[in-house]
């Protein structure tokens, strides 16, 4: 049995303790907006935050974040997911949207650490989220209109 | 201390070969595959001291120039990764602690352990050594005199040395780096052994 804090709630699942995090969150818990891409830690589609911090849920086994607090795309809050939040869909970022959730992750990521990325800052932070529709110059744009809303 | 049987990454469609040991961090025992390293005693029919302290450390240089220090150890800013020491992808880079850009740490892939179904490798502390200790492209000699430069070394004389390479789990996951990966030759044992001989006879560098 394998305890999951997952968007607040606590998980008791009957899993591997290997089993990595994003099959537990997709499969086992439900939670969708979360997406499998590579697998291999490649592609960024299965970004959640893990006590804050952003990791790659397909290659985090269960055994690794038990008690930890873990946020997905459903359970985003805060002035950093409103505002990054706002700008994608003010920008329209998403094209075929399927690497959007885990884009949205990183890019508020970012944003907690640093207030003022410049281009170079957004796109080392970015890089580990592959967008298949090369939606990236929307990505960078987006990042940029959200750390301006945020210094207001 | 276990070990992890990581098997059955059932419907990613890995095909694991074999067992992965991946957490038994033992400094006797080594992951299988790798080269080996001379035994300390075999050095002992080397009379002169000074000699016998260089061809230990050219020894010790057949790790420190493998690839599973070497990647982390970079002259830039971007580590590379494999036994084919091809560039990190994605690109990652040193960033203000050595553990990855704003919003792209290490820890967001590398977790405490390696994770085998995936072939990524994880420790607890997975970062890029600083800037100071850059050994790529550099020459084995070149290396032993950096090692030993505490402006350089993270100010470690010989013994803070030997502990480093013996107790890091860092250091020592060269030695386990999971499966698709050469461990770095020999057994930290044997590495800890030659490091401590070398120290202990003085730690003579190679001529450069």
């Amino acid at each position: 049995m394998v305890s999951l804090k997952v968007n607040g709630t606590t998980h008791n699942l009957d899993i591997d303790e290997e089993t990595p995090l994003l099959w537990a969150i997709r499969d086992n818990i439900g939670l969708t907006g979360t997406k499998f891409g590579c697998g291999i830690a490649q592609c960024g589609a299965c970004t959640v935050f893990v006590d804050g911090q952003a990791q790659r849920s397909c290659v985090t086994p269960v055994s690794a974040v038990a008690g930890s607090e873990i946020t997905t795309i459903e359970g985003l809050a805060g002035k950093e997911a409103e505002a990054v939040q706002a700008a994608w869909t003010s920008r329209d970022v998403p094209q075929c949207g399927y690497c959007q959730s885990g884009q949205v992750m990183s890019a508020i990521a970012l944003l907690k650490e640093n207030k003022k990325p410049t281009d170079r800052d957004i796109d080392l932070a970015m890089n580990g989220n592959i967008c298949r529709c090369a939606t990236y110059v929307r990505i960078r744009a987006a990042i940029h209109d959200a750390a301006r809303a945020l210094e207001i | 201390m276990r070990t992890a049987l990581l098997s059955a990454a059932a419907g990613v469609g890995l095909c694991i070969a074999g067992t992965a040991l991946t957490l038994a961090q033992s400094a006797s025992q080594s992951q299988p595959g790798g080269a080996s390293l001379r035994p300390v005693g075999s050095f002992s029919n080397i009379t002169n001291q000074r000699d016998r302290s260089v061809a230990l450390f050219n020894e010790m240089g057949k790790v420190l120039t493998h690839p599973r220090c070497m990647n982390c150890h970079p002259a830039a800013d971007r580590p590379r990764q494999g036994d084919i020491r091809k560039l990190h992808e994605p690109l990652v880079v040193r960033g203000k602690d050595g553990h990855g850009a704003a919003g792209l740490h290490c820890s967001a892939c590398h977790g405490k352990q390696n994770f085998d179904p995936a072939r990524i490798p994880g420790d607890g502390h997975w970062a890029l050594a600083p800037a100071s200790m850059a050994w790529e492209g550099k020459a084995v000699a070149q290396i032993c005199e950096q090692l030993k430069d505490q402006n350089r070394n993270g100010s470690r004389d010989l013994a803070a040395l030997v502990r480093h390479v013996t107790t890091d789990t860092l250091v020592l996951w060269a030695w386990h780096p999971g499966r698709g990966r050469e461990p770095a030759p020999g057994t930290a044992a044997e590495f800890g052994a030659l490091m401590q001989a070398w120290a202990d006879t003085g730690a003579a560098c190679p001529a450069s």
